[in-house]
Parts: C-alpha cells; structure tokens; sequence
C-alpha cells in the first residue's frame, strides 16, 4: 500500500488529508497525481494546479519518481513558514 | 552543535541564548533572529495565526538547512525552534540563533537559514481574519 498526505489549503478542497491505495496500480508519483486529478472537480482543480509539490518519504521530488510498496506520498501548496 | 525543534509552546529567549553561548569560549559573534505573527498581512487585518506542518519531513528539511550553513559559513552552533499550532497576534513564530568567530559569518548564515526555512521547510500559515481562514501563498 502507499499511504498518501495532503497539507495546506488542498486539504480544505479535498476535505481529505491521509488515504490509503494499492502500490502497484501507480508506478510513479505523476500516475497517482493524474489518478487523483480523476475524482472530481475540486480534486482536478488541486492537482492540476502546476505550483503543487510533491515528496516521497520526506524528499522533495518530480512526478517521474517511482513508487514501491510503503511509499510515503505527500502533496501540498509552496511552503510558507517562518 | 545544531538544536533542532517544532514546538507547539512557546520559547525562552533566555534559555535559547545560554544554549547558543554556555562553555562556547571560541565563538566571539552571536546572531538571533526572531519571527512574531504581526495583527496586518497583505492589507488584512490579522485576529490570529494557525501554523501546519509535515511531521518528519520538517525536522528533516530543517537539520539539512543547519548542516548547509555549517558548511557555507564558520559556523560554531545553530539553534532553530519553529512553533506550530494556534498562534494569537504578537506571539513567537520561530527563532534562529548561530555563533561564530566572526560577525559576517553569524549575520549572513542566519539570514541564509531563515530564507531557506521560508522556501524550503514544509510549512503552512493559515489566518484568521475578518472575514474567515485565509491560507497563505509565498511572496
């Protein structure tokens, strides 16, 4: 399974902020954003948005980053502590 | 010496400075710098602040920025503490703090740090203003 995190204001859009999906269906960060994107509208216009980031594992990374079993996602808006 | 925390309660100034400068007899210059929820932000009247975070990936991102600044700078120690959690207008945000031998290098690493934590660190502010919850986007 990967275990998928939302932060931010995405999290307002998708009313969601953790959910669970099969690993093998999605071989690589941008195959889970495209399958995400699907759900419906809110969920496209979050996804779809180009400023999105994405990490895996607590890394930064692009959506031609693979995904195995026990892949940590997250996806959320520029960072804006300090 | 790095000190890394994210912190729901607040800070001592006090206490952050003795960390930065007890049996610390080589470091000649310390910088702070300190960050409070201001009551305006982008012409909007602030009532009070919510910081989100991404537990692990922020403590990670934020020892990264330390070590990079020990390495780019004469760097002795580096203190950063990063509040999450309900804020109220004039409450601590984050503190900063590095000694070194010289003050160049304690100026221009703490500058460094606190604009890589802004850019880099994975976290949210959200305000309460008068009119609802406002996520904010970087400048």
């Amino acid at each position: 399974m990967l275990t998928i995190k939302f932060f931010g204001h995405i999290t307002t859009l998708l009313g969601c902020r953790e959910l669970s999906l099969e690993a093998s269906d999605f071989p690589s960060v941008g195959a889970l954003r495209q399958h995400l994107a699907q759900k419906d509208a809110q969920w496209a216009f979050a996804f779809n948005d180009q400023t999105l980031l994405m990490a895996v594992n607590h890394t930064f990374c692009d959506e031609q980053q693979s995904l195995t079993a026990g892949d940590e996602v997250a996806f959320f808006p520029p960072v804006t502590g300090g | 010496m790095i000190e890394i925390a994210v912190q729901t309660a607040d800070f001592d100034l006090s206490t952050l400075h003795d960390k930065l400068c007890e049996h610390n007899t080589q470091d000649g210059a310390v910088v702070h710098f300190l960050g409070r929820v201001r009551d305006l932000n982008e012409q909007h009247t602030v009532h009070s602040l919510t910081l989100e975070h991404y537990p692990g990936m922020t403590e990670k991102y934020l020892l990264d920025i330390a070590q990079t600044a020990k390495q780019k700078w004469d760097v002795g120690r580096v203190v950063i503490i990063h509040r999450v959690g309900a804020l109220a207008v004039s409450d601590n945000i984050v503190f900063v703090g590095v000694t070194s031998p010289h003050r160049q290098d304690a100026f221009c690493s703490c500058a460094w740090i606190m604009d890589k934590l802004k850019s880099t660190a994975p976290f949210w502010k959200c305000e309460a203003r008068p009119h609802g919850a406002e996520w904010l986007r970087p400048v």
